[in-house]
This record gives structure tokens, C-alpha cells and sequence, in this order.
């Protein structure tokens, strides 16, 4: 867990809490048992110690079973030493086929109805203008078969800006960047403005209108407090990586890279100079969405050919 | 917590079990890229049921045999021919250019005769598909695994479906009417 924090920012959020709390404006206390109030008043993921950590998770664990009927652990892992990941993906062998956003789906818990997608496949048009220019991309290509002839294709999901715009847009630090420079999002402390989409220059985030829908029984059980548990309706949402998969040590790939027919994806510690993801950089041509915006995102995209 | 627990048992069995660790190490690095078996078609393998009986023909030419490959084959086909790859005397094996004999399993090797580059960023994990972990066992495929050999450009293939439109996603709660979509167009270019 990382350490940043500031003390002003969230003992001024609890006292207003409290206040707001005697003048009875929260909970009907009639309905309200303890672990509604216990999750109302915690505090900052970043400055629980492990104890209160544990009962979080409990009393989460419980209102998921009680509430969705899901039987799910879910884990805090915390950063390895030593490790800050990077991501590639190789522009000249995608064939933008999708499998790579519903494998993310599967894995990250993410509502199904109403549909919410991690992972964005742009199609644009082979010499036309150049890729900094989502907004003029296909995001809905329809298409018998892909590769499909003029075109070229470019997933686009969380860059794992060095320098997050959408950190420093929440209001609330319910989003940080961990040691190993993984953006998460805390959802219980997310409340929802939305500042961060606004700010994220590449649509990677993505809010929860609706209630989620996530059948129990298309459940992955294996879940991270800061990755794939299941969300509510009203916070945000975006990838993490796979957080739940790569801080396990070993760690297993992210689903998407896994998934990918073609082996277009690529995944690694960028502090590794034998690492897959090292070598793409220092062997291939490589480039950074909207470089000019100073972001330093840690995805990279590459051509091997 | 937890995860201090899931990472401390591994360390102490790491400790415990140093000495049968360092004997198994060189197994290890004997095999070097970890592959599934070679992806042969049922019945094929292996081919000296039939080939044992018969005389090699050393001739290029169109085989009247094998026609669901010969129909096939597209992989610089004016230069090359079934005994380029495949060896005459003995038919369950491979044959690189320089008369070395390998195992189906090894077909890396012959491919990379050709493909050096290709070779060369499949070995460090970045052509093809690498499963596994990114700091531990990695299991690699086979050129073969993703390739044809004798037709190896990747067929098109159906993608999986568009997202919804912005619009077209129901989140109204039950009891709540939907969203009507906006009046002019939405994000993104058709
Ligand atoms: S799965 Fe691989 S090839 Fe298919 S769209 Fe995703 S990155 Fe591209
Ligand atoms: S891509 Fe967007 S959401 Fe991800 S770290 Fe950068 S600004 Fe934040």
C-alpha cells in the first residue's frame, strides 16, 4: 500500500461526516446495523493498518454474499519490490478482433448488462491522420472477418500514466498510483463526480450508470480490493492491469495479453532489462499515445515488424 | 494479513527444499522453450506406418498423395518442396539445412533457418503468444501452434462484437424509463 496521504483532507472529511451524521441526514437509524456505519465512517484505504483492513474485507466479503448471492475472496496483495510494470502492445500484429475486451470482461468482474468495457479496439483507416486523433476512430466497427483490407487496429485502455491527470483531477484521492505504478481506485471512496474521466486524455475510464449486472454464476472469485470486486452503481471503473494476477509472485500475465490470438500483447517490469517489455523498447520502434501531453504513459505501443 | 502469509509459505518451502531445488536446475534449463506438443493432425503421426515401406523419391514434383496440403500449400511454394523440411529416410523427423535431424517438437529451429528475425523476438518472448507468468514460468508456442506451416499467412477471422452505442446501453433500473437516444448523431464516426 502506498503511504502517501494527507491528514488535513480526510480528518475534515470525517468530521463533516460526523456532523452530517448527528443531524441524522445518512442513515434512518432504525435499518442501519453496525457494519453500515463501520463502512460509513472508515477511513482511507491508505491510512487503515492491517487490522481494520481485515475487517473491511470481512465485512465486504459478507455484503457481497448477502446482497449478489457471490462467494469471493478478496485480496489487498500489495506492491513487489522492485517492480514497475509496462505494457506493449504491438500495432503491427493486432487484427483487432475483440477477444482481448471480453477476456477482460471475464476476468474483471465487469457488469455485463448494462455493458461495460475496460478495453477499446479503434479501427482507423491506413493513411489517414494519425492515431493522437481518437475521437475520428471507429470504435464499432462491424465486420464479417478482421483484419479487414485499409484498415488497422488500435486497443486503447488505462495507460498507467507516470504522471496521471486523473489522480490529480479526484477530489476525494480515491485514485493513486501505487509503488509499482499500477492507477487504482478505491470504488467504497469513490463518490462519483466523474472529474477523472474529464480528465483522463484517453477515455480509458468508465462509469457505472446503472445498477451493474453480473450473473453470480459468470463470477471470477478471485478478486483485489483495488482491481476486479464487483462494483457499485455511481463509481468509476477502468483496468488495473489484472492487479488480482500480476502482484501474485509468481504472477500470471494480465487476461488480455494471455487471450490475444495473435501474441500482440505484451506485459513486464520495466525495471527488468531481460524483461519482454524492455526489450520491445529497446529493440522496436516504439511510441506513446499523445506523448506531447507529458502523461508518461506506461503502455507502449510498438511495431516488431 | 493474508497475502504476507501466501508470500512467506512459498519462501519457507524455497528455503527448505534449496538442496532438491539446485539438483532439478539443470533439467530446467535443458529445456530451454517450453512448448506444448506440435499440433499434428490425428492419424498422421507417425509417418513411418507408411513410409517405412516406401522407396524416397528425391524428384520435386506434385505429389499424388497428401492432397488437403498440396491444395493448400502457399509458403514460397516455387522454391520449395515437401523434402526441403522433411526428411526422406526417416519421416518422423525434420531435417534443418544443414543435414541436422529434429523432433517435430523443435520445428523452431527449421523455421528459424528463414525467419531469423522472427526467431530472434520469439526467443525473447515478443513474437507470438507467451501464457504463463511474467516473472516465472513462461510456456511458449511453436510457430506451428499459430501458423500453417504449409500455408502460414493467418486466415481473417470473426471478431467478437462492437460495443454498444453509448445510448443503446439500458441502465435505467427496473420501473425506470430508459434514456432516449440523443437527437443528433453520437461520439465516434461510423
Ligand atoms: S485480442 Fe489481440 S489481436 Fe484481437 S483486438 Fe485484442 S490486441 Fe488485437
Ligand atoms: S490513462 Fe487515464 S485513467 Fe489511466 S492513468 Fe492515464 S489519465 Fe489516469
Amino acid at each position: 500500500m502506498s503511504t502517501t496521504r494527507d491528514p488535513h483532507d480526510t480528518i475534515s472529511r470525517r468530521s463533516f461526516l460526523k456532523l452530517a451524521g448527528l443531524g441524522s441526514l445518512a442513515i434512518p437509524a432504525g435499518s442501519a446495523d453496525a457494519s453500515i456505519w463501520e463502512a460509513f465512517f472508515r477511513k482511507s484505504f491508505r491510512e487503515m493498518n492491517r487490522d481494520e483492513v481485515g475487517a473491511m474485507l470481512e465485512r465486504l466479503e459478507r455484503r457481497y454474499a448477502e446482497e449478489h448471492g457471490y462467494q469471493l475472496a478478496v485480496k489487498v496483495t500489495g506492491p513487489l519490490p522492485g517492480v514497475k510494470y509496462g505494457y506493449g502492445l504491438d500495432l503491427s500484429r493486432c487484427v483487432g478482433c475483440r477477444r482481448c475486451v471480453y477476456g477482460c470482461v471475464q476476468e474483471n468482474n465487469q457488469s455485463r448488462d448494462p455493458q461495460l468495457h475496460w478495453i477499446t479496439v479503434l479501427r482507423f483507416a491506413k493513411g489517414e491522420k494519425w492515431v493522437n486523433d481518437l475521437e475520428r476512430a471507429d470504435a464499432y466497427y462491424h465486420a464479417e472477418a478482421v483484419p479487414e483490407d485499409g484498415y488497422f487496429y488500435m486497443p486503447v485502455q488505462c495507460q498507467h500514466c507516470e504522471d496521471s491527470p486523473c489522480e490529480k483531477a479526484c477530489p476525494t484521492k480515491a485514485t493513486w498510483r501505487e509503488p509499482d505504478g499500477i492507477v487504482v481506485i478505491d470504488y467504497d471512496w469513490c463518490i462519483g463526480c466523474r472529474f477523472c474521466m474529464a480528465a483522463c486524455p484517453y477515455g480509458a475510464r468508465r462509469f457505472n450508470w446503472g445498477e451493474p449486472g453480473l450473473p453470480a454464476a459468470e463470477l471470477n472469485p478471485d478478486t483485489h480490493y483495488l482491481g476486479n470486486r464487483p462494483r457499485p452503481k455511481g463509481v468509476v471503473e477502468k483496468c488495473s492491469f489484472c492487479i488480482q494476477r500480476v502482484r501474485e509472485n509468481p504472477g500470471r500475465y494480465p487476461a488480455c495479453v494471455e487471450i490475444c490470438p495473435v501474441g500482440a500483447r505484451k506485459f513486464g517490469n520495466l525495471l527488468d532489462p531481460a524483461s519482454e517489455i524492455r526489450y520491445c523498447i529497446d529493440n522496436k520502434r516504439v511510441f506513446r499515445l499523445k506523448e506531447d501531453l507529458n502523461t508518461n504513459p506506461k503502455f507502449f505501443y510498438f511495431f516488431a515488424t | 494479513m493474508k497475502t504476507a502469509r501466501a508470500v512467506a509459505i512459498p519462501l519457507l518451502l524455497q528455503l527448505a527444499l534449496g538442496g532438491a531445488a539446485r539438483v532439478t536446475l539443470p533439467v530446467a534449463q535443458a529445456e530451454e522453450y517450453p512448448v506444448p506438443p506440435p499440433p499434428l493432425s490425428d492419424g498422421i503421426f507417425p509417418c513411418s506406418d507408411c513410409h517405412a515401406d516406401l522407396e524416397p523419391d528425391p524428384t520435386p514434383r506434385v505429389l499424388g498423395m497428401h492432397e488437403e496440403i498440396v491444395e493448400r500449400f502457399h509458403h514460397a511454394e516455387a522454391q520449395r518442396w515437401c523434402l526441403d523440411c522433411h526428411n526422406p529416410s526417416d519421416r518422423d523427423k525434420l531435417r534443418l539445412a544443414n543435414g541436422e535431424l529434429i523432433d517435430f517438437g523443435e520445428s523452431y529451429k527449421l523455421c528459424g533457418q528463414c525467419h531469423g528475425t522472427n526467431f530472434r523476438d520469439w526467443r525473447a518472448g515478443v513474437h507470438g503468444k507467451r501464457t504463463g507468468m511474467w516473472n516465472g514460468r513462461k510456456e511458449y508456442r511453436l510457430c506451428v501452434h499459430c501458423h500453417d506451416p504449409h500455408r502460414p499467412r493467418f486466415a481473417p477471422i470473426a471478431p467478437e462484437p462492437e460495443p454498444r452505442r453509448p445510448w443503446a446501453i439500458d441502465t435505467a433500473s427496473e420501473g425506470e424509463p430508459s434514456a432516449p437516444p440523443p437527437a443528433h448523431g453520437q461520439h465516434g464516426s461510423e
